[in-house]
């Protein structure tokens, strides 16, 4: 028998609530999570009761087993994390869950990831105290000690093997500014991005400007994992799981910046993985949405996912390739973690569902494959592909 | 150097060795001026940073050993926007990641010593400088790095 997930699972619902700039969220963090779960229960039309399993990553401070008590859960029979921080983990959470319901562990499991940052603090910080030690007494000191700095020497080695211009970056970024101004939930809906403003805009780290920087916010995101057979039973054209890998190649985690294969998105084990399970290459998928941590990530992400060659990254990142509904490549079509909203990049699988329905803010004709890249750079990495009904 | 005074201004988190003792050996060197990397006594790989066995052929006998103080920068980076209240009016600084070719390609991250503003080209050879903060307390040192 052939082990894969590939059209063993269906997305039943999705779910969010409204996003906030980081700290503004009226509510607490637990209760984002809750109205997230039941925004994904309400669009699957099930009770939130029929729920059996949890699954997320980063390190989500919303317990399963409180969720569970929360929301009245008679049987809970999954519960599970994605070990590794940033957003690595939002299409292996998915997977996690997808094989949970492959196997019959579980019926129905939501992915889900919670964040208020003015409860808990922020990520774009440096550590204040006294002393460091372990991996951060070899870099905090020397004054590299947030994301942005931890990954832009990557990007940066990238850019210098294979010429990549500040352009490319630039298009990533005007690509989710400009879908962010179709769709009312995005953080920046109303404020449009321009070149002159991107070339304006201050240094962050170089290579990044501002606007190659993701947003921080509060709020929540849900969805819902179910068998395939039962996708019809729900209330939306039914969204399969094609294909989610997750990981990171040799020695990837190694500390202090010594992965010996450095200047990646960290994809190149996992990207043929992906395509191998999902039995689809890169000019099959229709439509990307691509964590954008850093415009860097994306960048080498595309490549790693056969999208261009690193050598034609100039050519290709032009904005005109990257937008809904014409371009060669939509990516990021609901504003993505730059201009939607950063929900740890599981609102990107949110949107790649809104995709397949056909419910997309900025909707691309004709989807039947449809991809998510999550939280590259880190380790480990995950990316997904979800298809229609006619790709199974 | 001494007093206090580095590359950057003070009041960053201080570098201690980690309470497990793993890079111990590490922050000796420097204190005393020598730069060591971990080295695998069974088959000779370099490895950095340090762990507690070798990856290459798992033996668990590694040792310190010292290195020449002289790399190539492999990748680098200017900071504008300060993370951390110490470095508010620091400015731009320069984050460097240095590789030893010589030894299994091992990296360390340190700061470029010059003007923040300069030309910062990948593949230039690099010379360590011990920046000792005696008067600190804890007292530490950091590898900074001048190009050749």
């Amino acid at each position: 028998m052939e082990r894969s997930l590939r059209g063993t699972v269906a997305i039943a619902g999705v779910g969010e609530t409204a996003y906030y700039k980081r700290g503004q969220a009226p509510d607490a963090e637990f209760k984002l999570a809750l109205m997230a779960v039941l925004a994904a229960c309400e669009d699957a039309g099930i009770s939130p009761k029929q729920v059996d399993g949890f699954a997320s990553f980063s390190n989500d401070r919303s317990d399963p087993s409180r969720l569970a008590a929360a929301l009245g859960i008679h049987d809970l029979r999954f519960a599970n994390m994605q070990w590794g921080g940033g957003g690595g983990g939002g299409s292996g959470a998915l997977a996690n869950a997808a094989a949970a319901v492959a196997t019959g562990m579980a019926e129905c499991v939501v992915v889900f990831r919670a964040l208020a940052q003015g409860q808990f603090g922020r990520f774009g910080q440096g550590p204040v105290r006294n002393v460091i030690s372990g991996d951060g007494a070899h870099t905090v000191p020397y004054g590299l000690m947030s994301p942005a700095q931890s990954f832009a020497m990557k990007v940066k080695r990238f850019m210098h093997e294979h010429g990549v211009e500040q352009s490319a970056l630039r298009a990533l970024s005007l690509a989710s500014y400009h879908h962010a101004q179709n769709n009312p939930r995005a953080v920046m809906y109303g404020r449009p991005l321009t070149e002159e403003k991107y070339d304006d805009s201050r240094w962050i780290v170089e290579p990044f400007h501002l606007f190659d920087c993701c947003l921080e916010n509060d709020g929540a995101a849900a969805m819902i994992v179910v068998p395939a057979e039962r996708a019809k039973d729900y209330a939306h054209k039914p969204t399969y799981l094609l294909g989610a890998v997750s990981g990171s190649h040799y020695r990837a985690g190694a500390s202090v910046h010594n992965a010996p294969d450095y200047a990646t998105s960290t994809f190149k084990t996992c990207a043929p993985r992906l395509y191998d399970m999902a039995q689809v290459g890169p000019g099959d998928v229709d439509v990307l949405q691509c964590y954008e941590n850093f415009t860097g990530g994306v960048l080498m992400s595309i490549v790693e996912h056969g999208f261009c060659e690193p050598d034609e990254c100039n050519e290709f990142l032009v904005k005109e390739n990257l937008v809904a509904p014409d371009g060669r490549l939509p990516t990021n079509t609901s504003g993505g973690n730059l201009a939607e909203c950063y929900m740890h990049g599981l609102g990107l699988n949110i949107e790649a569902v809104r995709q397949i329905r056909g419910e997309s803010s900025n909707q691309v004709e004709d989807v039947d494959i449809s991809m998510v890249v999550s939280g590259p750079m880190v380790t480990p990495v995950s990316s997904c592909i979800f298809g229609t009904e006619a790709t199974l | 150097m001494s007093g206090g005074t580095g590359y950057l201004h003070p009041g960053l988190p201080k570098p201690v060795p980690a309470a497990d003792g793993l890079d111990a050996p590490f922050w000796e060197g420097i204190a005393e001026g020598k730069l060591k990397l971990q080295r695998c006594r069974a088959c000779g790989r370099w490895q950095w940073g340090p762990e507690w066995i070798c990856h290459n052929c798992h033996s668990d006998d590694l040792v310190f050993e010292e290195v020449p103080p002289v790399g190539r920068i492999y990748s680098f980076e200017r900071v504008w926007h300060p993370v951390h209240p110490a470095l508010k009016n620091q400015g731009p600084y320069i984050v460097v990641l240095v590789e030893f070719p010589e030894h299994d390609q091992a990296r360390m991250v340190g700061n470029l010593l010059g003007d923040p503003h300069q030309d910062v080209v990948i593949g230039d050879e690099v010379h360590a400088v011990f920046e000792h903060h005696q008067d600190e307390d804890p007292a530490f040192t950091l590898v900074q790095w001048q190009v050749a």
